[in-house]
């Protein structure tokens, strides 16, 4: 086949991924959008199986059969709860995909590859002519280098992120000195690849990057929180697409190219997004805590004699009356797997004539976008699921708002209190509905390590318990009354 | 040097269709645009492939090649089909 045709079929895989990520800009359309992009992967995959030649079968065949396994059972198995630890693992699988396809690269050039842990420290004598002529040669060492390093670090930090999803890891642990500690291992890696990139022979040099890489991804995801797994996947997903792009000028290869930098740009979006809704720099994700700044706020003061709690019967005689409910969820929600309860709640309201809606904060849950997931399992209608900005102005005319395991993004004090640690952060404004219900199991902080003025408001009710047994009382309570 | 700089262009100005696209994604469908990236990313497949090596290959380019094509063929199936599932959910009403 011609390069110019296998570079056109590529060309039109690319345009299929574009339109793929444009039919995902509606609910209506991302479906198609969807199928589309897989289209364009078939194609893309397609031609290159017919080119290249030379190949042995055994290990593509292998390969193919192998994910393709993997790949279903996961994909098919895994719950809506889970989805942040599914996209997590693939994050890795991506980052190590663009890791190996280096490493083979780079081997394959050499034509020498090592046998033995001691063969990699003797130097092979080749420069970097042998990557591509002149610049290009350079240049091709450079991405292997820069490959190897991010998609290494998106390897391991990938797994440390499915880990504190799965709470397999739940405490922090960090390297002593903190970034410091990071930095230093950043700039070994990156010498260890100017290095390679003289000394294209030395095999040492490259096991170092790797080395440094896959510590540098451990490092990176082990001291942060597991509240903070939004931006982390969001960024880790940017990688996988960057390392994927770098893969593609390794190759010469537009489509790797086109696809890793649409990925490249998705993370780096979310990753934006999610640290606006936090009020927080990437920076400050990454390496810092949550500010310690102000007095610490004692917890006993706020709450002391003010909280009022209720019984879901008498939530449910609030709901008989009310005009207009907003029901908003957090993580709380995915871990007593509510969802479907608290659609059946909305339905029974809904019966009644009541209007309900629900208030979705960008970092609600454990990755972009995850409590709408789940409240789509549970069959609520997407245009039900309204966003922070779109939700704000309508709780003056809300008569009850259901907070069922959410607690920073209700926080007033992000709102009011200068000196605190979250001020300034969007939050979702409940206060000002004219009732407020909150479930929860105690009076125990968010992740901000805060107490939240919410729960001693004159107009807060507090239920507690598990939120799938209280939302479940509620609607039958609601279900009896007449 | 002429081929590079064409893959270059082609880098940045995919990066800023890149940004156009995605900010007009809503945030309802964030996590679908996740998992399809992660779909879309797994087209590291077709470098996987080129870089599987042949019988000629040292045995270490041939196991890296067996990992590549493995990893990848994970994220193309798996991302799509979750993808799709996900996806299916949105559109029932």
């Amino acid at each position: 086949m011609s390069p110019n045709l296998i570079n056109f079929i590529y060309l039109v895989a690319g345009v299929l991924f574009i339109l793929g990520i444009k039919g995902l800009t509606k609910p209506k359309t991302a479906v198609r959008g969807n199928m589309l992009s897989a289209l364009g992967m078939l194609m893309a995959v397609a031609v290159t199986l017919l080119t290249i030649n030379d190949v042995d079968y055994r290990y593509i065949v292998a390969g193919v059969v192998v994910g393709s396994l993997v790949g279903s059972i996961m994909a098919l198995r895994i719950q809506m709860t889970s989805m942040p630890q599914m996209v997590a693992l693939l994050n890795g699988f991506g980052g190590g995909a663009s890791l190996t396809i280096a490493l083979a690269e780079y081997f394959s050039t050499l034509g020498a590859a090592p046998t033995s842990m001691a063969d990699m420290l003797v130097p092979v004598a080749v420069d970097s002519s042998a990557f591509g002529v002149g610049a290009e040669g350079t240049f091709a060492l450079i991405a292997i280098g820069l490959t190897v390093m991010i998609g290494a670090l998106t390897l391991t930090g990938s797994f440390i992120a499915f880990a504190k999803l799965q709470e397999l890891m739940k405490k922090s642990y960090g390297l002593p000195g903190g970034p410091i500690g990071n930095a230093i291992l950043v700039l070994g890696a990156l010498a260890a690849v100017v290095f390679l990139v003289l000394n294209p022979g030395n095999m040492a040099a490259m096991l170092t990057i790797v080395g440094l890489a896959l510590l540098l991804g451990l490092f990176l995801v082990m001291p942060i929180g597991g509240a903070d797994m939004p931006v982390v996947i969001a960024l880790l997903n940017s990688y996988s697409g960057i390392a994927a792009a770098l893969a593609g000028f390794i190759l010469g290869n537009t489509v790797l190219i086109i696809a890793g930098s649409l990925v490249g740009t998705s993370g780096l979006i979310l990753t934006q997004i999610m640290c606006v809704a936090m009020n927080r720099s990437l920076a400050n994700v990454l390496f810092g805590k949550m500010a310690a700044g102000g007095e610490t706020i004692d917890a006993d003061e706020v709450y002391a004699g003010k909280v009022k709690s209720a019984q879901p019967d008498e939530v449910a005689l609030m709901l008989e009356v009310a005009q207009r409910v907003v029901i908003v969820p957090g993580y709380g929600m995915a871990m007593a797997q509510a969802q479907h309860a608290v659609r059946e709640l909305a339905d029974a309201m809904e019966v009644r004539g009541v209007e309900v809606e629900y208030g979705i904060h960008p970092v609600a849950g454990r990755m972009p976008g995850h409590m709408n997931v789940l409240l789509a399992e549970a069959e609520v209608p997407y245009d039900k699921l309204v966003e922070m900005d779109r939700i704000n102005p309508t709780f003056e005319d809300t008569d009850v708002v259901i907070i069922i395991g959410a607690n920073d993004v209700t926080n007033p004090m992000a709102r009011e209190s200068e000196g605190s640690p979250i001020y300034g952060m969007p939050i979702l404004n409940v206060d000002k509905a004219k009732n407020v219900v909150v479930i929860k199991r105690s009076l125990s902080p968010g992740f901000a390590g805060l107490p939240n003025p919410l729960f001693a408001m004159d107009h807060t009710l507090m239920v507690y318990g598990d939120g799938k047994k209280a939302v479940v009382e509620m609607t039958t309570a609601l279900n009896q009354a007449d | 040097m002429e081929i590079l700089i064409l893959l270059l262009a082609l880098f940045v100005l995919s990066l800023f269709l890149g940004v156009e696209l995605i900010t007009k994604v809503p945030p309802t469908l964030h996590t679908p645009l996740m998992s399809g990236t992660n779909a879309v990313s797994g087209i590291t497949l077709v470098g996987a492939l080129l870089a599987a090596g042949g019988d000629a290959s040292p045995m270490l380019v041939n196991v890296l090649g067996f990992i590549a094509v493995t990893l990848a063929t994970i994220n193309v199936v798996g991302g799509y089909l979750v993808t799709n599932r996900m996806l299916a959910m949105f559109k029932r009403k």
